[in-house]
């Protein structure tokens, strides 16, 4: 059960090992004895463990509010639909977007993939504060229980949107428990994320290897990295807003409420100050899977790393200025500003665009499914990004604020993140988690199939959205002329839907039939791919030499080493820029075998 | 520790400016007073930073020709398995549940938060051998 953490033991006397060699028991320091079962879940401190935990919840939510997303939709095939009643239609759309806003798409990247891989990409033994790491999980699951017990309170769950606008928030307009759930819930998760940010910085900082300097680190790291200072700048604004909006419920203050004097427009300012870094909280993690994704598979390196670090800094700095773009139409905020930051955003997105498709130029690609739900992911997400530069324009979006133009937008954005690189990744560490593969057939009819579903449900709501279909409306007008385009609209998520039940299927038959993976099955470039899969307890016996920020294909290809050296800003190299010339910087990087 | 440092120094650097142009562009006090707090969020670990990283030899993990065995040592200790982080979760759920369904939570609340602090601190106590 001990965790001594001794480093003369990740050098073994002759020199670090090829990657899948068998390791004895016996030379590892602590080998762990811990409990197993339900006690293991319970007690369990190893970011492992743990990170399973929050990918398998956060996936539970996924389907759950995915369901509620299919109801909603089955309701809109029909102008008077009559599926569920206008007051249970509201508490799906708020719950649907909860869920996926804040307990599937955040923790499923920066508590589940990120608590997995970042400390094996950076080499190290554990998360830097393990049992805060834990602690971080139990108050996400007890956050996601408290906001579905809404639907179990006299009242139902909470109605009024997942951004919560005063007045409509208040008790006069929602009054009931499951409003009061819904705040608590987003209070505990919001913790559970500030602990996880915490951990996240502070094992990049301290727990790197001997080598893994700062700008070798793999972007998703580095992502990660920023995702989580983002973290640090925005939940605590978010929890101060929580708690002024209890205390406009129950305590008699007025903060948000005109009659005692308030400033409704404050909860929106306080809110988007959290909510667009959030939703760049919800981006970055993704397009650093991405990136770690495409040059495996077209066995490159990635192409501009530093611009990639810098385009990710950028875009994290100004996230968090553009929050008022959200109010526009509240007509008491500086547009010029906001409208000005916004467009600026573009600039370093379309540099990481750039990037990943310079890094596919010319490379051999392969297309295995992580490779093909992250091209999927270029797709959709540059429709969903340039309709956002629309939606920067002020003129433009006076006209489709709230309307289905919003909505397509938003989906198409964050389900090319959290749903397309999020199953990329998942689909690209499946084998480094759990030793085994996952089916090629099943994991590209999966992708099919979401592809297909994705354009055929967003596309048709943007036509509803410029035609006038206001957002969150559970009925309209026969003739209007948005029945044909909502059943479409309707039909693809469908589609979507069902492509999940091939991911399942993938699952449960990889479960069955395990087709071992071996420590390396992808000839992948990170740390991560050095160690066996699962990882033992501490994750490495041995390490490769750091050199590059691929530390493990120059070890296992000597011959085609990673020429470029990413030195710090005052090192020699002068980074990505210079080709630093033919002939390797290093002696022997490989010097120990 | 340099990079670590100019890191977050920069992110201040950034906050401040951007929070001095739209407060003289909008004159309007809570986005003014976040991004203030976001610059200080940046400037106050980033100047502990950069103050230690004058203070202290690059690590090995700052060094581009580090090899591997330079970072033997003992990293820390750590308890392998621990209940506490569970009991101290529950703790405060049932903080979070007081506030919906009423004060009688408290007592169960507070009796999970105070054993799970106990308990969490005599175990780092022990040390790595729990």
């Amino acid at each position: 059960m001990t965790t001594l953490v001794e480093r003369p033991d990740l050098v073994s006397p002759d020199g670090p090992r090829r990657p899948g060699e068998p390791v004895e028991i016996g030379q590892h320091p602590a080998h762990h004895e811990g409990p197993t079962g339900l006690l293991k879940w319970l007690t369990s401190t190893d970011h492992k463990v743990i990170g399973l935990s929050y990918m398998i919840t956060s996936l539970v939510l996924f389907f759950i509010a995915g369901i509620m997303a299919l109801v909603i939709r089955s309701q809109l095939m029909d102008p008077h639909g009559t599926l569920v009643s206008f007051q249970t239609y509201n508490e799906l759309f708020t719950m649907h977007g909860s869920i996926m806003m804040y307990l599937f798409a955040g923790p499923f990247a920066f508590g589940g993939l990120a608590n997995y891989v970042v400390p094996l990409q950076v080499g190290a033994p554990d998360m830097a504060f393990p049992r805060l790491n834990a602690l971080s999980y139990w108050l996400y699951l007890s956050g996601s229980i408290t906001m579905l017990l809404g639907f179990f309170v006299a009242g139902g769950a909470a109605d009024f949107g997942w951004v919560a606008y005063a007045p409509l928030s208040e008790a006069v307009n929602s009054p009931g428990a499951g409003a009061d759930l819904w705040i608590v819930a987003l209070a505990l998760t919001g913790f559970s994320a500030i602990f996880t940010g915490v951990n996240l910085v502070a094992t990049i900082f301290y727990l790197r290897a001997p080598g893994m300097t700062m700008f070798r680190m793999p972007i998703f790291t580095w992502n990660m990295l920023v995702t989580a200072i983002l973290i640090l700048i925005a939940f605590p604004v978010l929890f101060a807003a929580l708690l002024l909006l209890f205390c406009d419920r129950h305590f008699g203050t007025h903060i948000f409420t005109v009659q005692g004097g308030g400033v409704p427009v404050l909860w929106q300012n306080l809110f988007w100050f959290f909510g667009h870094p959030e939703v760049y909280i919800l981006a970055l993690p993704f397009f650093g899977i991405v990136t770690d994704v495409i040059p495996v598979f077209s066995r490159k390196p990635v192409f501009g790393y530093r611009g990639m670090v810098f385009a990710t800094m950028t875009i994290a700095a100004l996230s968090t200025g553009v929050w008022a773009h959200h109010m526009f139409t509240t007509g008491v905020v500086l547009l010029p500003f906001f409208s000005a930051m916004s467009y600026a955003i573009a600039v370093p997105t379309g540099i990481k665009f750039f990037n990943w498709i310079g890094t596919m130029w010319r490379g051999q690609i392969t297309y295995r499914t992580p490779m093909l739900f992250s091209v999927g992911f270029l797709l959709c997400f540059i429709f969903g990004g340039v309709t956002g530069v629309l939606l920067a324009s002020p003129p433009i979006d006076f006209m489709v604020h709230d309307t289905y133009f919003v909505v397509a937008h938003f989906h198409q954005v964050l389900v090319a993140t959290a749903v397309f690189a999020g199953f990329a990744g998942f689909y690209f560490w499946y084998p480094k988690m759990f030793g085994r593969m996952l089916r090629e057939g099943l994991g590209k009819l999966h992708f099919w199939f979401l592809f297909i579903g994705f354009w055929v449900t967003y596309t048709p709501q943007y036509v509803l959205g410029l035609w006038g279909m206001p957002r969150r409306v559970a009925s309209y007008p026969v003739d209007a002329g948005w029945t044909t385009l909502n059943i479409v609209s309707s039909i693809g998520a469908f589609i979507l839907g069902f492509s999940f039940l091939f991911f399942l299927i993938n699952v449960f038959v990889s479960w069955r039939k395990p087709v071992p993976a071996g420590s390396n099955p992808w000839d992948g470039h990170g740390l991560e791919w050095f160690t066996t899969s699962p990882p033992p307890h501490h994750n490495y016996t041995h390490l490769p030499p750091i050199r590059s920020e691929r530390p493990t294909w120059d070890y296992n290809h000597p011959e085609h080493r990673t020429l470029l050296t990413h030195k710090g800003p005052t090192g020699p190299g002068g980074g990505a820029g210079s080709p630093g010339g033919g002939a390797p910087t290093e002696p022997d990087p490989v010097g120990a075998r | 520790m340099r990079i670590e440092a100019r890191l977050l120094i920069v992110i201040g650097v950034f906050f401040a400016i951007i929070g001095v142009i739209y407060w003289y562009t909008s004159y309007e006090d809570s986005g003014t007073v976040m991004l203030a707090a976001a610059a200080i969020l940046g400037l106050l670990p980033g100047g502990y930073y950069l103050w230690w990283s004058n203070r202290m030899r690059p690590r090995p993990s700052d060094d581009p020709e580090a090899s591997i065995g330079e970072g033997s040592g003992t990293i820390g200790t750590f308890p392998g398995s621990s209940i506490w982080p569970f009991v101290m979760g529950m703790g405060a759920f049932f903080v979070g549940l007081s506030f919906v369904f009423g004060i009688w939570f408290v007592p169960v609340a507070a009796g999970l938060l105070v054993s799970a602090a106990i308990g969490a601190t005599v175990e780092s106590r022990r040390g790595g051998m729990v």
